[in-house]
């Protein structure tokens, strides 16, 4: 790769280009199974104000290297795939623009706290198994499809307290923001503790102290320093922070 | 013991010590700062058996709050089973040292053995 990076001209582009604005794409290169080290390959490439960092990582890969890796889906910040650093930020590609990020050269890494697979694209185990073991659904011996039993009405005071938790795409940022999950393999992380505290606020849900037993170790809630990055870097609104209050709330006595 | 019951612990030793060590600086600035620090006023300090007991009660509560902390901080730098257990024990032994020595001390002086 040259110092000056590769480049698209703006016909092979698929993007309709403004004439005048073009970025650098500084991007992570890494393959465990070649050899272990890693470098940043430069690309330089034509945008216009709607162009996504994923449309432009996109672009490089049809026009310039196809073999970067980069997980992807939805393309509309439902999914949750296509976390990854923008700037040294957490931030879903899909949902960043470029010309929001005010800068010429855009730096873009794997997250952190999650393992690198290759390139951009990171293992997820550890965020599905600690989000799988906090039992995230609802726990109730009585069931909405049991005939007899009746619809479990809420209000719209009920469903007020935990629905900004249920918005929640398992994208991972929280947890690639949070400074625990960094030094502590261990931590169950704000992702699942968002999650643990949207059932417990669910009064159709009777699995609370269930979940509140599972949290409720050396490494579960209380290894939270409220340092408050995870609620920084949503992209949904969720506020894994304040819930990870409500729910020391629970264990310390101050709710029932 | 569950990690809830330990944070309660570790919250309540705080909040005793600081109100206990404000009344510990009260006193020290009551007497005069510089003299209060002097060899026969310390001594009749430990032979005042309710102060003795103050001192005795804040040496409890830190070395319950800062041996937590430690083990807190421990936990969070190294992950493992054979780990986390010599954290957990080693904190504990290291406590009940720091409160024995302490307290022999506490003892001593307030019977008059110094
Ligand atoms: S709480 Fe937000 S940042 Fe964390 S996984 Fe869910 S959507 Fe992503
Ligand atoms: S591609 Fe689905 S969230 Fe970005």
């Amino acid at each position: 790769m040259t110092s000056e990076g590769l480049q698209i001209s703006k016909e092979e582009s698929g993007i309709i280009v403004s004439p005048t604005k073009t970025i650098t794409l500084r991007i992570f290169r890494y393959n465990p199974k070649i050899n272990n080290e890693s470098k940043f390959d430069e690309f330089k490439i034509p945008y216009q104000r709607w162009t996504t960092v994923l449309d432009a990582i996109l672009e490089v890969k049809k026009h310039l290297d196809h073999s970067i890796a980069v997980r992807y889906s939805c393309r509309q910040a439902s999914c949750g795939s296509c976390g990854m650093k923008i700037n040294g930020r957490p931030a879903l590609a899909c949902f960043t623009k470029i010309s929001e990020l005010n800068s010429d050269v855009i730096t873009i890494e794997p997250m952190n706290n999650f393992p690198i697979i290759r390139d951009l694209a990171v293992g997820f185990e550890r965020m599905f198994s600690t989000h799988k073991k906090i039992k995230p659904y609802i726990i109730n011996e009585e069931s909405e499809i049991n005939p007899g039993t009746k619809e479990f009405l809420q209000t719209p005071e009920d469903v007020e307290k935990y629905i900004q938790f249920s918005s929640c795409i398992k994208c991972g940022l929280c947890n690639s923001a949070c400074p625990t999950m960094a030094t502590d393999s261990s931590f169950v992380g704000p992702q699942a503790l968002a999650q643990a505290y949207r059932y417990v606020a669910d009064n159709r849900d009777k699995g609370k102290d269930d979940r509140l037993k599972i949290i409720d170790d050396s490494h579960g809630i209380f290894r939270c320093h409220f340092a408050g990055s995870c609620s920084q870097v949503c992209p949904k609104g969720v506020d894994p922070a304040m819930g990870i209050q409500l729910l020391r709330g629970y264990l310390l006595g101050f709710r029932d | 013991m569950r990690e809830s019951v330990i944070m309660k612990i570790h919250y309540g030793t705080a909040l005793a010590s600081v109100a206990l060590v404000a009344v510990h600086i009260l006193f020290r600035l009551t007497q005069g700062f510089a003299e209060s620090l002097q060899y026969e006023s310390v001594i009749a300090n430990y032979e005042f058996l309710p102060y003795a007991g103050m001192l005795e009660i804040i040496l409890i509560l830190l070395s319950i709050h800062g041996f937590n902390g430690l083990r807190v901080i421990l936990l969070e730098l190294k992950q493992g089973p054979t780990f986390e257990k010599s954290v957990s024990y080693g904190c504990i032994a290291a406590m009940a040292l720091i409160i024995l020595y302490g307290s022999r001390t506490i003892f001593m002086t307030s019977m008059g053995m110094v």
